[in-house]
């Protein structure tokens, strides 16, 4: 076999589980399984256990364990806010408007469509400069027509680049609406205490921080009252429904408190490799361009804009040299479509599909980056040759 | 460089032939990869659903059977390119009144040129399909294509477009193999043998035929017109000339005093002229853009096997080179069905020798001038 390395650089789309994670997590799978909500002695270490990562969970988000509702994912916590705040708004006879970004992740871009569409909602759009980044006077312009949510991405997961939450999130207050961010891909990489971003709810996934898939988070300001979007039993203060999956909760909350209590080595880590990776790009691929801000984006993530490079082809090439990236526009059914959010970056249709994204993670190694480099500026030699070639 | 060590790109449609294809690669120690190729999606049709290729379900079958032999599996975006080479030559084509087979634009475009390239630059040695036929390197005349051990379902005549650079880079696994060893692989990989149509008609359609294909692509094809006889008697009214073929005599809903049958489209009229089973048989036709697998143009004339339909028996010709792309082509009997857009094959026997499209014979009938002309555009 022509492969032999595996190489994984598409941390942002998920990361292993740290082994310190699953160690916590193993007893609430065959000792401690009761449900929470049981009143005897298993339930009630389930109880437990729950409540103490609430806590530690709330200890990193600088808010009160009362605070944080557990869901199964970073969209179910998009969608518990945005639904929630339109429900919210009806019941209080207020403006069910609602403000975004072109460069949400999709959970938030295709609620607010889908509660345009099928209720009737207003929703508006705000620009977003070259970088991806939320326009501060776009967005104060959008609020003037009031809202029951303006909900703005805290670190775009295609181009990385970091949004000015506390700046939006004043604007957001001053105009009287809540402010929500999609805090997925920021988990673990930046700061997530709600008092100094000025945030009213905050969607987290645990996935994106060595934690386990299928568990989110939803920071919610006390006083906002959101109905349930999933009914039921009185799980989680009343606001979300469902027995709670109590390993994986235990989990979040350690992978969360791994993150930052490791952030200064990790994030210095991320740092090098990802700067390593950006310099060698730019300066070994020609035309290459860094989409995204070049200073204010996540450590652990890089993007480019390849100009005449198929990116689904391109992945391809990575694949067979066993290297894992991402693209925005790539799809494993062979019909890609340009990147949206390079789209509202501004780019041309032709450029969107050009995407590649690299992020890295604690075990990312300068063998690796140099290996990938090396991969990488083959595979766009091959792909630009086969174009010249092929004339008919 | 043993098998190992040498990479086949395999390409994929999620049916069996291709899946045992990939089977059998594995089986033999190749470093295989598998590839689908994303041909065609058609929005005005609803979609990729409605494709006959390339279906979400075929995909899906296609990466269970890569997934069971453990190796990868892409799709690659050939959308563009084979609406502009493909589907645009069927249009064109049927636009002119030929009718075509775009299957061997495409083997000789897209396959054996688009893909085999990209399966290059992937480091690969090979590309492999699941056709019936079989490549043998022969000293003196270098690469041959061969029809399929099993002779039911030679494939050779779709791939006669292929040259000496693409039979060197080529492998067709299956080819070596009789039907009996295919079918019982196939059960292997768990594949559903009894519920998969035959994959004969063009991939791009939908549920529908070409008719209804052409009805949404290509309205203007589908316009009814004058049926007339060759001295341009008006009998009757066609539904649109790409409705009939060549040699067809039902469904045409004339009476005569005898059967008619197709004789020509006649695009410039709109005209479908209709003739006697007399006047039908020709014995001669000339092809175009004619691909000899050698790579040289005979120096002379040969006698040599013909098949003029993919469906059809060779038939016994004498088969005469006119310049570097123009073959003319005599059979011992006259043919009814000889259809310019077709291939004209040549065979000796196994080995396929090349083909050509045929060329329209009767120029003339293409500017008949109506008698009646109050039949003509109707619609």
């Amino acid at each position: 076999m022509k492969t032999r390395r595996e190489l994984y650089l598409d941390y942002s789309a998920s990361t292993p589980v740290d082994p310190r994670v699953m160690e916590v997590m193993m007893p609430y799978f065959s000792e401690i399984y009761g449900n929470s909500t049981s009143s005897h002695r298993q339930g009630r270490r389930g109880e437990n256990a729950i409540e103490d990562a609430r806590a530690r969970v709330a200890h990193i988000l600088n808010c009160q364990p009362s605070e944080v509702v557990f869901t199964s994912c970073g969209s179910e916590s998009d969608n518990l806010a945005i639904r929630g705040a339109v429900w919210r708004a009806r019941q209080r006879g207020e403006p069910t408007r609602l403000i975004t970004s072109p460069v949400e992740h999709s959970a938030v871009i295709n609620t607010v469509s889908q509660l345009g569409q099928l209720m009737d909602i207003e929703t508006a759009i705000v620009p977003v400069d070259k970088y991806g980044m939320v326009d501060f006077d776009g967005f104060a312009n959008a609020c003037q027509g009031g809202a029951a949510l303006a909900s703005v991405i805290y670190a775009n997961n295609e181009v990385g680049s970091i949004n000015d939450l506390a700046e939006l999130a004043a604007i957001a207050r001053d105009h009287d609406m809540l402010f929500h961010t999609d805090a997925v891909q920021a988990g673990g990489q930046l700061t997530l205490d709600v008092e100094d971003l000025g945030v009213d709810m905050l969607s987290l996934s645990a996935h994106k921080f060595y934690g386990p898939k299928g568990v989110g988070a939803l920071y919610l300001k006390d006083g906002i009252e959101l109905p349930s979007i999933l009914t039921g039993g009185g799980h989680e203060g009343g606001r979300r429904a469902g027995t709670h999956n109590t390993a994986f909760i235990v989990g979040m909350a350690k992978a969360l408190e791994l993150a930052y209590a490791e952030a200064n080595e990790r994030l210095s880590h991320f740092h090098r490799m990802r700067d390593k990776l950006i310099a060698g790009i730019l300066s070994r691929v020609s035309g290459a361009e860094l989409s995204g801000h070049p200073e204010q984006r996540l450590p652990s993530h890089a993007s480019f804009v390849l100009p005449g490079i198929d990116a689904n082809a391109l992945l391809m090439h990575l694949d067979l040299n066993g290297i894992a990236a991402s693209s925005g526009s790539a799809c494993k059914t062979g019909n890609p479509e340009p990147a949206d959010v390079l789209l509202a970056l501004g780019y041309s249709p032709a450029e969107a599909k050009c995407g590649l994204r690299l992020s890295v993670g604690t075990r990312t190694t300068e063998a690796d980056i140099d290996y990938a480099l090396d991969v990488l500026v083959d595979a766009v030699a091959k792909l630009r040759g086969l174009k010249r070639e092929f004339v008919t | 460089m043993s098998k190992r060590d040498s990479r086949v790109v395999v390409a994929m449609s999620g049916g069996v032939d291709s899946s045992v294809a990939a089977a059998l690669l594995v089986r033999e120690g190749y470093d295989v990869v598998g590839m689908m190729m994303r041909l065609w999606s058609d929005e005005a049709a609803g979609g990729a659903e409605h494709n006959r290729c390339c279906t979400p379900d075929q995909m899906l079958i296609a990466r269970t059977v890569a997934d069971k032999l453990g190796i990868p599996f892409y799709v690659l975006d050939t959308k563009d390119v084979f609406r502009d080479i493909v589907v645009q030559y069927f249009i064109d084509q049927h636009r002119a009144g030929y009718t075509p087979n775009p299957c061997l634009e495409c083997n000789r475009h897209i396959r054996f040129d688009w893909l085999l390239r990209h399966a290059l630059a992937l480091d690969a040695d090979y590309l492999a399909t699941g056709h019936y036929a079989r490549i043998a390197e022969s000293p003196a005349d270098g690469w041959l294509l061969k029809k399929g051990l099993d002779p039911g379902k030679d494939q050779s005549y779709v791939l006669s477009v292929m040259g000496q650079e693409q039979l060197s880079k080529t492998l067709f696994p299956v080819g070596e193999y009789p039907k009996a060893e295919v079918r019982r692989i196939a059960g292997e990989l768990g594949l559903d043998l009894a519920n998969r149509k035959d994959s004969q008609d063009l991939c791009f359609l939908g549920n529908s035929d070409y008719r209804d294909f052409l009805r949404l692509h290509a309205p203007d094809v589908m316009t009814k017109g004058p049926i007339v006889t060759k001295s341009g008697d008006v009998l009757g009214e066609h539904l649109g000339l790409s409705n009939y073929t060549i040699g067809q005599r039902k469904g045409l809903g004339i009476s005569y005093n005898e059967p008619l049958y197709v004789l020509a489209m006649n695009p410039f009229r709109n005209a479908l002229v209709v003739g006697t089973r007399a006047e039908l048989g020709r014995d001669q036709l000339v092809a175009e853009r004619f691909n000899w697998i050698s790579g040289t143009t005979p120096a002379g004339a040969f006698r040599a096997e013909v098949k003029i339909r993919y469906r059809s028996q060779p038939q016994m010709a004498l088969v005469q080179p006119l310049d570097d792309s123009r073959v003319r082509i005599t059979f011992d009997q006259p043919q009814r069905d000889i259809s310019p857009g077709q291939a004209a094959v040549a065979y000796r026997g196994d080995i396929c020798l090349g083909g050509g499209v045929i060329a329209k014979f009767d120029e003339a009938l293409d500017h008949l001038e109506c008698k009646d002309q109050t039949a003509h555009f109707s619609a």
